[in-house]
């Protein structure tokens, strides 16, 4: 682990951050693309840590308990809201959520 | 030319106070007080204020001296009852001031105004609005003394909107006839205009002159040397101009002389007192107490005189033709009144305010003859349905009859001396307007004002008085001769209108027989004395005025003449004129369509700007389009940009993206 | 001056506001008590503005009647100060306010019957919002003072208008917050010039003054366009007609008399001594739209067949002439347009009241639909005719005044022209004389046109025969209706015969704010240099000294020396005759 570069990190980190986004952007079901920003948000918290481990400064990872406290809340609303609209709509689809517009 | 003395003199205050207290008095009490009472603290008021008037003139007149240059003077009686406003070096005094010209008008004022406030008594007994009109006349006659005893230019302003206002009130008293309310509003709003360039008239004194002031404009024009005459010509001739448009409202001349024919539709008192004899003679007043700023301009005299004279000549024209008895008068005061500013314009200051005066006294007792009549005849106006009331009226016949030779200046009448004055004036001066001399020219036109001015009255007089009468029976049989309140009036003018000629006997009649002074003249030189020093008479001796007189007196007779070969018996001659001369006889009883040239032209006028500026700039360029319409716009930006909020969770997610993107870009750039 | 130590002039501000706190206390089927209390604490602040005219000291410069705790820390982070104060500018502008008060009370008694409580919290409200905003000395203070008024004034067109009420409120509210926000961003923008230590006014107008001219045009949009819309000057005036027509009585009297004077007591206080260049560079632009409005209100307010349009569009025409006056920056002319301002407000005012008092028997306001009522209404036809004919501008009359000053004042005036090269490709190259006098005589016009329509109106609704037989029914003016056009009635008396004890409070402000604006600018201080001059010029007309009463034209014309045009030279005879004055001593 030690020998590996930091490059390396940032490259996974990248490539699950662009996976993540790809699937926000694209699939319609709610609890997938719930699932696509967990995964942006650990993408970051990797860069977090890998730069933390880097420059030997440990705010970084205080920072990742922090991203992690918030993604549990998050997740905790989110699903709420899917479990509601599922209720409402007996439908997850994303697309069919549109009460609000105008 | 010196500095005339002013002695303070408190009584000035209650002269005009006492016809205000009246009104409103009767104002506020009178609708529940009983009609004698409330005619009587009217003319009760009127009586007071005429003796006050009476004691200040005397008391003016106790007070006279030998002035350096041989004349008599008098000084000035002052009263500054308080400070109006003062604002920065501007002050204006709400300061009264009697000297001779003033003295004149409050007698005039008072002393008329007192036997129209009697014969009204008689007039508008059953009137249901008894107390109203007392009120009104009663504030009138405040505001004609405030107007000439004002000694600033401001007070008097006030005085000139103020008799416009009880003008407006009185011509429209009975208002539930819409046609006599809209010649109130007009009158008005005719003055008004006059008014407006009365104000600018003003401005311009307080730039120039620094004060509003009569006694100190007088002081200022007195201490103007012919350098800064020469400097100030074109302000001085436009402050003029302004001022006598000013009185071309007030005084109906030409252009502004449409609503006085109209201001008959009030009652008859109304007429001989305000379009008579005092209100539309307030702008002779008003030039002949600046006469030392008038004469400075030349060029304003001479428009003036012009038209003064053609105003005179034209309105005489138009009266041949009328066939209501008040509209006869009252274009025959328009000609009238064009005489005093002929005479005022010509130089002589002195014959403007002596024919004011003659004027104010028979026209008033035609006026209040007039009235009579329609009194005796149930309202009738028409002279083609009377006839024949020398029978029925005696007393107000031979008042009339007297009234009639004053006016058309028979011999040793009133109206004789003070016309033959403006005319000698007229020729004995030069007038030039553009480098022509118009002396003969307004001469003529004097001359032809007179016969035409001796025809009518009398064809007036003997339509009315002489022959069979024309009355339908029922009217007949009603006739009768007014009350004594009515007629006592007409006696005491009748005696002034005949006799009161003889204070002003022009200088070549006082010569010949025997050195008899002009009274009137040496009384207001003091006044005038300025503005006459000025005019130098062009010749020499008397033969001209001779000449002027015979011509003047016989043109007098020969209007009468001509009238009795028309109508003094029964003839065919007139209507088979009227025939012939169809064409000029339409446009005189029509009055030259002044009327309607006005309504299309200024009426229309605005009416149709008014409409587009509401229509087209207000609601449609304005509301419409600039107001609403940056409404709609953003109405418009608001449906375009909601396309992309369509709820769709993802596109905004893109759009997230795109941002970062963006901004990535730019910073990393 | 002795130290004033009761803050009159807040008791006065919050007086109503204390009201309108009891008012929401009290159940609101009580409808009869809430009118009475209205009343009673209108009169209370009436009462309680009196001191103010009483201690005022007329020759005092600045503000003054600051008792110790009117002048405190308020937003101590921002150096936003409670500080309250008056002078000759504001004095009679509050008390025109605080006269006003129970009038207006009075006059809904019987109109309003919805939402009563509301309707005089509301009224309430406005006039501490209105006597804040005038004797604010702190801009910030004023700000929200100004801001306050829109809300209660909103709700009372919104709530207990016309059929039209919604829209013309929403306009009446865009229409000023438009002008009030582009002020808000100049009163940051003087804030952070001035080292964002405060608003105080002393501060800001300094602050300024020491701004570069094309810094102070700027300012002078900002600060200009939020007074002058509320004036309103044409073409910013279109919200007018619809909040006055849309308006209860109330309404439109609280508008017309005292939030239209808002515009023209911002410009005085505000905008143009702080501003002085930028005032000098705005006068002849703004002179330019004043009398575009004096004639477009007249001719627009005679075509039209709604008494309460006309008397807004009359409106328009009469603030134009006030607006002319204020830029005309003569003393005379000021002066004029500050009681010009409130003889509007009693003029408008009271003619608002009057027609409100007929649109209650008839519920319409078409001229058409009254006619030949005097006889009904005679009490009410006194009361009208003094009102319109104070509105005419009749001398004697409180409107005279105030216009006579200010054409007089415009006439002489040297702010207002236009530069000569600016003018002249249209071949207006007149000079300052020559533009003053031009503007002053449109405007004069509107002494004709302003007989013209208020005559007109009178007599359609009052005289002529009677057209509609509800109208014979009409009943006269009761107890209620004569107890609050009384005092109107009177004032346009008052005002109009003895102005004088009005304009002396006002005099001392009223120079030093000339002199401020005069002395302050920078870019066109040659302009007032060469007024000053000029003035030295006309001045030499005025006598030689010991020369007086020696009337050299005379002896000159005597003489032969002078003769106008060589009039007397043409006739060879005038020359060799000797010249007589007079015809007596004719030989």
């Amino acid at each position: 682990m030690l020998s590996l570069p930091l490059s390396w990190y940032l490259m996974l980190s990248a490539t699950l951050f662009v996976m993540g986004a790809l699937g926000l952007l694209l699939r319609r079901n709610a609890i997938v693309a719930f699932m696509c920003v967990e995964v942006m948000l650990n993408a970051v918290n990797l860069t977090f840590i890998a730069f933390s481990k880097y420059h030997q400064d440990y705010t970084g990872q205080v920072f990742v308990f922090m991203v992690i406290a918030v993604a549990a809340a998050e997740a905790g609303i989110g699903l709420a809201m899917i479990v509601n609209m599922f209720r409402h709509k007996h439908s997850v689809q994303v697309d069919e959520a549109t009460l609000l517009r105008h | 030319m010196q500095d005339i003395p002013i002695y303070e003199f408190t009584l000035l205050g209650w002269i005009a106070l006492l016809p205000l207290l009246g009104a409103i008095f009767n104002g506020i009490l009178g609708a529940r007080l009983p009609r004698a009472l409330v005619s009587t603290v009217a003319a009760g008021a009127m009586g007071v204020a005429f003796i006050l008037s009476i004691v200040a003139v005397w008391t003016l007149f106790q007070g006279r001296f030998e002035g350096a240059d041989g004349h008599t003077l008098y000084g000035a009686l002052y009263h500054n009852v308080f400070t109006w406003f003062e604002v920065g070096s501007l002050r204006v005094d709400f300061e009264l001031l009697l000297d001779p010209l003033s003295a004149v008008m409050i007698l005039i004022i008072t002393g008329v105004g007192f036997l129209i406030h009697v014969y009204s008594i008689g007039y508008m007994e059953g009137d249901r609005s008894w107390w109203r009109f007392f009120t009104y006349l009663n504030f009138f006659v405040f505001a004609m003394l405030m107007l000439v005893l004002g000694d600033n230019l401001v007070v008097l302003f006030l005085g000139w909107e103020g008799v416009g206002v009880a003008s407006y009130l009185l011509i429209g008293f009975w208002y539930e006839d819409d046609e006599k309310a809209s010649a109130g509003k007009k009158a008005f709003i005719v003055n008004r205009v006059g008014d407006f360039a009365v104000l600018l008239a003003l401005f311009l004194l307080v730039i120039y002159a620094g004060s509003l002031s009569v006694v100190e404009l007088r002081e200022w024009a007195s201490t103007l040397s012919p350098a800064q005459v020469t400097a100030l010509g074109g302000v001085l001739t436009a402050i003029c101009i302004l001022l006598f448009i000013g009185c071309t409202g007030k005084s109906a001349q030409i252009p502004l002389f449409v609503w006085l024919p109209d201001a008959m539709a009030g009652p008859t008192p109304v007429s001989a007192l305000i379009h008579a004899a005092t209100m539309v003679t307030a702008g002779v007043y008003l030039i002949a107490r600046l006469n030392f700023l008038f004469v400075l301009s030349p060029t304003a005299m001479t428009l003036i005189a012009v038209i003064g004279g053609l105003t005179a000549f034209f309105a005489a024209t138009i009266g041949v033709v009328q066939n209501d008895i008040k509209k006869v008068l009252a274009y025959s005061t328009v000609s009238q009144l064009g005489f005093m500013f002929l005479a005022v314009g010509v130089g002589s200051f002195f014959a403007g305010v002596f024919h004011l005066m003659t004027h104010a006294f028979f026209k008033a007792l035609l006026f209040l003859g007039a009235g009579s009549v329609i009194h005796g005849m149930h309202h009738e106006q028409d002279i083609r349905r009377m006839g024949g009331l020398k029978d029925y009226m005696p007393i107000t016949r031979w008042t009339f009859l007297v009234g009639c030779l004053a006016i058309a200046g028979f011999p040793l009448f009133s109206g004789f001396f003070s016309k033959d004055e403006i005319l000698w004036y007229t020729l004995a001066n030069v007038h030039l307007l553009g480098g022509v001399n118009l002396s003969w020219f307004l001469w003529f036109l004097a001359l032809g004002t007179a016969f035409l001015t001796a025809f009518y009255m009398f064809r007036l007089y003997f339509l009315t008085f002489e022959g069979e009468c024309r009355a339908d029976e029922k009217t007949r049989s009603h006739i009768h001769e007014s009350p004594l309140a009515m007629t006592l009036p007409l006696v005491v003018l009748a005696v002034l209108a005949g006799f009161g000629g003889f204070v002003g006997i022009p200088p070549v009649l006082g010569n010949a027989l025997g050195g008899l002074p002009n009274v009137m003249h040496d009384w207001l030189y003091q006044v005038i004395g300025p503005g006459e020093a000025f005019f130098a008479y062009r010749f020499e001796g008397y033969g001209m005025a001779w000449m002027s007189m015979a011509a003047a007196t016989a043109s007098g007779i020969g209007g009468i003449a001509l009238a009795w070969l028309f109508y003094g018996k029964p003839s065919d001659v007139p209507g088979a004129m009227a025939e012939k001369a169809a064409a000029v006889h339409r446009i005189l009883s029509n009055k030259y369509y002044v009327d309607e040239f006005y309504a299309a032209t200024v009426g229309r006028g605005v009416t149709l700007l008014g409409r587009v500026c509401h229509r087209l700039v207000d609601e449609l360029l304005i509301d419409t389009l600039l107001v609403n319409g940056t409404a709609r716009l953003m109405g418009f930006l608001g449906s375009v940009l909601r396309v992309v909020q369509n709820g769709q969770v993802q596109r905004y997610v893109a759009f997230v993206f795109l941002g970062i993107a963006i901004i990535l870009y730019l910073v990393l750039r | 001056m002795t130290e004033n130590l009761i803050p009159w002039i807040t008791l006065t501000v919050f007086t109503p506001l204390l009201g309108a706190i009891v008012l929401a206390l009290v159940p609101s089927e009580h409808k009869q008590l809430h009118r009475h209390m209205t009343v009673v604490f209108m009169g209370l602040t009436f009462v309680l503005s009196l001191p103010l005219v009483l201690l005022f000291d007329d020759a005092h410069v600045g503000y003054q009647l600051t008792a110790p705790v009117e002048n405190v820390e308020w937003i101590a982070a921002l150096g936003a100060r409670y500080h309250v104060g008056i002078d000759g500018i504001s004095l009679w502008l509050v008390m025109l306010t605080t006269f006003l008060g129970p009038i207006v009370a009075l006059s809904g008694y019987s109109a309003i019957e919805k939402h009563v409580k509301e309707y005089h919290v509301a009224l309430l409200v406005l006039q501490t919002a209105m006597l804040g905003a005038l004797v604010s000395l702190d801009l910030l203070l004023f700000y929200i003072f100004w801001e306050l008024m829109l809300v209660p004034m909103y709700f009372l067109i919104g709530v207990w208008g016309g059929a039209q009420r919604i829209y013309a409120a929403i306009k009446l509210f865009i229409y000023t917050m438009f002008g009030s926000v582009l002020m808000l961003v100049g009163i940051v923008y003087l804030y952070m010039k001035g080292g964002m230590v405060g608003f105080d006014i002393t501060h800001l107008i300094e602050v300024g003054r020491s701004l570069s001219i094309t810094e102070q045009r700027w300012l002078f949009v900002g600060f200009g366009l939020a007074f002058l819309i509320k004036v309103p000057l044409f073409p910013f005036h279109t919200w007018l007609p619809d909040a006055h027509v849309q308006a209860p009585t109330a309404g439109s009297v609280i508008l017309a008399s005292v939030l239209l004077k808002m515009g023209t007591y911002g410009l005085i206080r505000y905008a143009m001594p702080m501003l002085p260049d930028g005032v000098f560079w705005a006068a002849p632009y703004i002179a330019v739209l004043s009398v575009i409005g004096v004639i477009y209100g007249a001719v627009v307010a005679f075509v039209q067949k709604d008494v309460k349009k006309l008397v807004a569009y009359s409106s328009v025409s009469h603030l134009g002439v006030v607006t002319l006056g204020l830029f005309a920056l003569t003393s005379a002319s000021v002066t004029g347009a500050l009681y010009q301002s409130l003889a509007h407000g009693i003029t408008t005012g009271g003619l608002f009241l009057a027609i409100g008092i007929i649109y209650e028997r008839r519920h319409t306001r078409d001229m058409d639909a009254f006619g030949g009522i005097a006889r009904q209404v005679p009490v009410f036809a006194v009361l009208f005719l003094i009102v319109t004919l104070g509105s005419a501008g009749v001398p004697g009359l409180v409107g005279f005044i105030g216009e006579y000053l200010i054409l007089l004042g415009s006439a002489q005036s040297y702010a207002i022209a236009f530069p000569a090269e600016e003018t002249r490709m249209f071949g207006l190259a007149f000079g300052a004389v020559g533009w003053a006098f031009f503007f002053t005589a449109i405007a004069a016009t509107g002494v004709i046109l302003g007989a013209l329509y208020l005559l007109h109106m009178y007599q359609k609704v009052m005289f002529g025969p009677v057209k509609h037989d509800e109208n014979r029914s009409l009943l006269d003016v009761n107890g209620r209706e004569l107890t609050y056009m009384f005092p109107v009635v009177a004032m346009c008396f008052v005002m109009g015969v003895f102005p004088q004890f009005f304009i002396q409070k006002m005099d001392t402000s009223v120079q030093h704010f000339i002199a401020q604006v005069e002395q302050h600018a920078v870019e066109y201080a040659p302009m007032v240099e060469e007024n000053r001059a000029a003035n030295r010029e006309r001045r030499r007309f005025r006598g030689e000294g010991d020369a007086a009463f020696s009337w050299p034209m005379i002896d000159a014309a005597r003489s032969g020396e002078f003769s106008f045009d060589n009039g007397r030279d043409d006739d060879g005879q005038a020359d060799d005759a000797d010249p007589l004055p007079d015809d007596d001593d004719t030989p």
